[in-house]
């Protein structure tokens, strides 16, 4: 049902339609791998095996998020890299950095995960960055994006500079650490004791990781895709309603 | 009562000391339990049941005598999973749910929601004029109705019942402003990717215009019963006090932040919804205290009731306008009308998809079944909501339905800023701290 065309080459096409398979060109998964295919979407209706009868079993889809961006980024974006790139290689940091995506209007830095908690300082303190406003950190779980299931995302602002930035980083499902950034930004505290509570991922030198909107006790965390999610009961010949992520549904 | 009548009410020895369990009314058994006891040091858990905590809001405080030396929140009672829930419904139905996070400000969770999604659709542009009017005049509606909550239960809370009838007073003819353009007084669902859900009612200018004429004259009734009312100024002046540098530190929007006199405000600096063409001003104070903070809501209700004014004259020149996107693959189809069963689909637009146009009636097949897919990628778009910063994290990785979620709901951030603006102060001003943040717990817990 997408038609509408690729604003620039490397944006994704329309992902729902039969005919946007990964061989069309603004589909093909970016060189690096660093923000390529994450997954391929199969069938119409989300059922897997039997059961689907609607004919629509074979599509097969890739799915592609937006790809790195070139130089240059245009506007204030270049400024802002370049004042990151030279910042964290004064910082000792050459390798933080990974790739930068834009997309939408918006634009966000790829961050080594080890380096996270000195980035965010160098990103606050440096005259020509001063994101001092740290305004959500949110967890992002890709099941199928294979050895960097688990993302952090930090939306970060400028009050100086009056401009916006999102920072990534990714962790295996293996391995979920993640430095603290709530050294840096105290106010960082209960986002990531949310996302915590919600992906599993340890933010390593936070003061006090618990739970914060799950019960203590609670077992696992619910949005993860992986969580199980309860049926419910029907007291209808035996019969059940599946969990929601079981039911038929476009997908 | 006495305490061995009263299962709820007892007292019990733990490690950490002794134990009271009190409901209220029974206050004697812990004085007379602490006489006993050489220690000052009391730890006090104060809801998640209390009507002075607004909400489900858990606080642990540390006290001695008075003076509460460690304050910390327990939060978690209000969560719904509505993230969650939203991955398992489509672009359109997401509203649904964000609709009713922060109960008290509907329109911003639709409305932060809905511009992400738009930007991912790549479609901020052609969404039509009336549809970012109607947006913008229900969004400061909301702020009136938002802010005279947060001063109506503010008031309660030090005793003054007399601000909190008025402030409900004036909260119902929102309410039912609310009612008459939407059809609900809460969990609108109203504005949707790609516009609103319907037209302006007939009438409802009228009743705007007022309202806002009403409006005029009661808002110099809460300045004029608050403002230099001695009592009103000695509870608020100088608690929870919170400066400029303690607020960029820890990242607090909205009211508490423009109280230490920093006027921003993503209307003006960040705008979106059209609010560049809006006549407004930023309302700041400089005392950086639970007196600015009201005195920056009052304030901020002008202001809204300008924008309101402003909005009603651009939708008298907007009448039969589209609300809703032309793109038929993403605006909603249906179009609701009356009838003598009450509310349902329009006999235009059945006799239109069934009997005139049978892409029409694919469109809304389509639609409503399967809904619309997003281009894959993610987009942050935050709006100005009464308390803040609000802004929805939304990522979609193609499909119909939201890959994810989060909203970064201004009551959760500000709400850690609880323990600075408490500590060292008297348990009494803690509550007084805490409404000057205005917490909605809907929002924080989500």
């Amino acid at each position: 049902m997408s038609d509408q065309t690729p604003d620039k080459p490397g944006s994704p096409g329309g992902p729902g339609s039969p005919d946007s398979t990964d061989k069309m060109p603004e589909n093909v998964p970016a060189p690096t791998g660093e923000v390529g295919q994450v997954g391929v979407r199969q069938g119409m209706f989300g059922v897997s095996g039997t059961g689907d009868t609607s004919g629509y079993g074979g599509l097969v889809s890739a799915v592609t998020f937006p790809a790195p961006a070139q130089r240059p980024f245009g506007g204030w974006f270049d400024e802002v890299a370049d004042a990151l790139e030279t910042a964290t290689r004064a910082a000792g940091l050459e390798h933080a950095l990974g790739d930068v995506v834009i997309h939408r209007g918006e634009i966000t830095f790829h961050v080594r995960r080890e380096d996270i908690g000195a980035v965010a300082r160098v990103l606050r303190d440096d005259p020509a960055l001063r994101f001092e406003f740290c305004s959500s950190v949110s967890g992002v779980h890709y099941p199928d994006d294979t050895g960097r299931e688990l993302h952090v995302v930090y939306h970060l602002g400028s009050m100086t500079w009056n401009r916006r930035i999102r920072v990534e980083v990714t962790a295996p499902d293996s391995d979920p650490h993640v430095p603290t950034v709530s050294d840096t930004y105290p106010a960082a505290d209960w986002h990531e004791r949310e996302t915590w509570d919600m992906f599993g991922i340890v933010f390593d030198g936070h003061p006090a990781l618990t739970r914060i909107l799950m019960p203590d006790d609670w077992p696992g965390h619910p949005q993860r895709k992986d969580y199980p999610l309860g049926g419910i009961p029907v007291e209808y010949k035996g019969g059940t309603v599946p969990p929601p992520d079981q039911r038929r549904s476009y997908n | 009562m006495s305490t061995d009548q009263d299962m709820y009410a007892g007292a019990s020895e733990t490690t950490e000391g002794r134990v009271f369990t009190v409901t209220g009314q029974d206050w004697d058994a812990i004085s007379e339990g602490l006489a006993e006891e050489a220690e000052e040091r009391v730890v006090v858990n104060m809801g998640p049941q209390h009507p002075s905590t607004h909400g489900v809001l858990r606080l642990i405080l540390e006290l001695e005598g008075e003076t509460v030396t460690d304050a910390r929140c327990g939060i978690g009672y209000l969560h719904t999973g509505i993230e969650k829930n939203m991955e398992f419904r489509t672009w359109t139905q997401g509203v649904t749910f964000c609709t009713r996070m922060d109960y008290l400000s509907p329109f911003y969770n639709e409305a932060t929601y809905v511009l992400g999604v738009e930007r991912l659709l790549d479609i901020e542009d052609d969404v039509p004029e009336k549809a970012q009017v109607m947006r913008v005049l229900l969004m400061e509606l909301n702020r009136l109705s938002s802010h005279l909550v947060a001063i109506a239960t503010g008031g309660m809370e030090i005793g003054a019942l007399t601000v909190m009838t008025v402030g409900f007073r004036e909260r119902e003819l929102v309410l039912d402003l609310f009612e008459l353009i939407t059809g609900l007084r809460m969990n609108h669902a109203f504005i949707r990717p790609g516009g609103v859900a319907q037209d302006l009612p007939v009438g409802a200018l009228e009743e705007i215009r007022s309202f806002i004429a009403l409006m005029k004259k009661r808002l110099p009734e809460y300045a004029s019963l608050c403002n230099a009312n001695p009592i009103f100024k000695a509870r608020l002046e100088g608690v929870g006090h919170l400066d400029l540098e303690g607020c960029t530190a820890l990242g607090l929007t909205g009211p508490v932040l423009r109280s230490t006199g920093y006027p921003w405000d993503l209307r003006k600096t960040q705008p979106y919804c059209g609010y560049e063409d809006y006549e407004f001003d930023v309302q700041t104070w400089d005392t950086a205290d639970a007196y600015g903070r009201f005195r920056v809501r009052l304030a901020e209700m002008w202001e809204s009731l300008r924008i309101v004014e402003q909005a009603a004259d651009r939708l008298a020149g907007l009448e039969g306008a589209p609300v809703m996107v032309a793109d038929k693959k993403i605006g909603w189809p249906s179009q609701l009308s009356i009838g003598s069963d009450g509310m349902g689909n329009s006999l235009d637009h059945i006799k239109h998809i069934m009997g005139e146009s049978m892409e029409a009636l694919i469109h809304h097949f389509k639609l409503v079944t399967e809904g619309f897919r997003v281009p894959a990628g993610q987009a942050y778009v935050p709006v100005e909501s009464p308390r803040g910063e609000l802004g929805a994290h939304v990522v979609s990785d193609g499909g119909t339905r939201p890959f994810r979620a989060h909203f970064r709901d201004p009551s959760f951030h500000n709400l850690q800023a609880t323990s600075v603006m408490s500590e060292g102060g008297q348990v009494a001003d803690v509550i007084v701290a805490i409404a000057s943040i205005d917490p909605v717990m809907g929002g924080v817990d989500r």
